[in-house]
């Protein structure tokens, strides 16, 4: 058997062995139920409002701003789970003894590399795209209300919690575990909060953030990648109701160019280049 | 790889920053050598067993084993290691431990091989039992089964025996006999001067990054003189050697002295290692 195949078996089994999938997939199940009682909660207040704001159509705003929230929690808990599968591969590994016996073995320091990041973006892609497709069928089934698309966001998500993946095991190749894990969400932050003033920007006009935000997007594409697929929720909607998405918590979300998918997948690579240079050159 | 060494270090330098761990150094372990490295702490010895694994990069010169380059996947095919600070996933057992090495060593020994390993290092009956629950010394037992899969040519073996009690000592050195017996070149870096003595063909001793005595622990252990008890105590001759005892009795008895007893001196590897080390003596054979 391949040895990357094995490395990446192994990680995983330790997921199960250490009971990460058990405990992740109860919390989840918790989330889910919180959220499927949030969104009961605030249809039964629309029906009881009724739908006669001219235009808009309150189930539709309360839907998308609802997945939207969804996605924004589901991003959250899948870089947990990215970071935690990947902040202390190297350095954290190297320090506990625990890589020297493995790095013995006939396999290269990138096949280690590619599979804990291969098993680490299999398991928290899959884990964001999961879950919010089941708030999504939640939404759907208590609202009535289903995004405009689908696979976008779920790509989105997917793709944006790789490449914190990428980044939680490139910072692990000349961080101690605990460093990189603060490391890594410090950027998470950094990344959210750029968007969030890209989005304020947007709605104020204001060139200033819009830049700023640009800026950030290109450097931290999750951030990007999580904005395309909160567009692509509505990505059909227009009039009223679009205006008042828009002037919601989860509105103002631009669509970015197709490019934006190129240089996610060229970023991913530039980041495990970085990561390989660096722990070729490091002593164990 | 016929006829190369199992291991050859040519001129190995390598330096952590401004520090010089390794300031050339050049040894070579035959195929089915036991060869014991010896040095005080932070003389290079890790260092140098780490470079042979290829853990380590050298800032100059080469490390070869069986002719492919330290690091290299024909090299990692050919050594088993067991570090000084090892620590194994608590969670698995110690077959399951042994099997993952197998699929990355391209073992096909399979089941066989791995109840065959962990019987040599005497933990046959605990094949089940998760690494996390097991004492010191049984981890570095299974460490040892580890570095053996794949019958490697090579074993590298940094302090194998630190967490052992005497009998696990006396299992490691039977059984590193037994590897020599099959022709496996065995470096062993080790603290126990005792230990090294009683096992290895050779000795190299390190110091301050140097290879400052090699050879075997008979010609490290030269004569240290004659001590001869008489009437008036004990008198030391302390160039004397065995072959000078005749003599001297005959002298001491024809100069009126009574004799009751004879010893020749020898140096131990303690004494040789404690001079090597202090006074950076010359390789008797490098």
């Amino acid at each position: 058997m391949n040895a990357g195949v094995v490395i990446a078996r192994f990680a995983l089994r330790e997921c199960v062995r250490r009971r990460v999938f058990l405990i992740v997939g109860v919390l989840t199940l918790a989330f889910l139920a919180l959220y499927g009682l949030g969104t009961w909660q605030v249809y039964r207040t629309i029906d009881e409002f009724g739908t006669g704001l001219a235009g808009v159509e309150p189930p539709t705003v309360a839907g998308a701003t609802l997945v939207g929230l969804a996605m924004f929690a589901t991003l959250f808990l899948g870089a947990v789970l990215a970071v935690f599968l990947t902040l202390g591969v190297v350095r954290g590994d190297a320090e506990r003894g625990l890589l020297q016996p493995v790095l013995v073995r006939p396999i290269s320091r990138a096949t280690l590399l590619v599979a804990r990041f291969a098993a680490a973006a299999a398991v928290s892609g899959a884990y964001v795209a999961a879950v919010a497709l089941a708030t999504m069928i939640l939404t759907w089934a208590i609202g009535g209300w289903w995004p405009d698309r689908v696979i976008t966001p779920l790509l989105g998500l997917a793709l944006g919690v790789a490449i914190i993946a990428a980044l939680s095991l490139a910072g692990s190749v000349a961080l101690a575990a605990t460093a990189n894990g603060i490391a890594i969400f410090m950027l998470f932050g950094a990344g959210l909060t750029a968007g969030l003033l890209g989005q304020v920007g947007e709605a104020l006009s204001s060139d200033t953030l819009q830049d700023v935000a640009r800026v950030a997007s290109w450097a931290l594409p999750f951030e990007a990648l999580y904005q395309v697929g909160l567009s692509q929720l509505t990505a059909d909607t227009v009039g009223f109701t679009r205006l008042a998405i828009d002037l919601g918590p989860f509105g103002g979300a631009e669509s970015a160019s197709p490019l934006l998918w190129v240089w996610a997948i060229v970023y991913l690579a530039l980041v495990g280049a970085a990561a390989f240079a660096g722990f070729r050159r490091r002593d164990l | 790889m016929g006829g190369q060494p199992a291991l050859a270090v040519r001129g190995l330098h390598k330096c952590y920053g401004s520090i010089a761990a390794l300031g050339g150094v050049d040894l070579e372990v035959g195929e089915g050598e036991l060869v014991g490295l010896l040095g005080p702490n932070g003389a290079g010895k890790s260092t140098l067993v780490k470079i042979a694994c290829g853990l380590v990069r050298p800032s100059a010169g080469t490390a070869t084993v069986r002719g492919a380059r330290a690091g290299s996947a024909d090299a990692q095919r050919s050594l088993g290691y067991l570090a000084e600070l090892f620590r194994f996933p608590d969670w698995c057992t110690a077959d399951e431990l042994l099997a993952l090495h197998q699929q990355l060593a391209g073992s096909d020994g399979g089941a066989a091989e791995r109840r065959d390993l962990l019987a040599r290092v005497g933990l046959a009956e605990v094949a089940a039992q998760r690494v996390g629950t097991m004492s010191k010394g049984m981890q570095q037992r299974l460490g040892l089964a580890q570095a053996l899969i794949g019958d490697p040519r090579l074993l590298l073996l940094d302090e194998p025996t630190s967490a052992l009690d005497p009998a696990g000592r006396r299992d490691v050195r039977a059984l590193l006999e037994g590897l020599r017996e099959r022709g496996v070149a065995v470096l062993l870096n080790s603290h126990l001067l005792s230990e090294v003595e009683l096992v290895c063909d050779r000795v190299a001793i390190i110091a301050r990054g140097e290879l400052v005595a090699a050879g075997t622990p008979a010609q490290l252990a030269h004569a240290g003189g004659v001590e001869v008890e008489t009437a008036a105590g004990p008198r030391v001759f302390a160039q004397a050697r065995r072959e000078d005892v005749p003599r001297i009795v005959r002298e001491l008895v024809a100069a009126g002295d009574d004799v009751y007893g004879v010893r020749v001196l020898t140096s131990t590897l303690e004494d040789a290692y404690l001079e090597a080390v202090d006074g950076a003596g010359p390789a008797v054979d490098a």
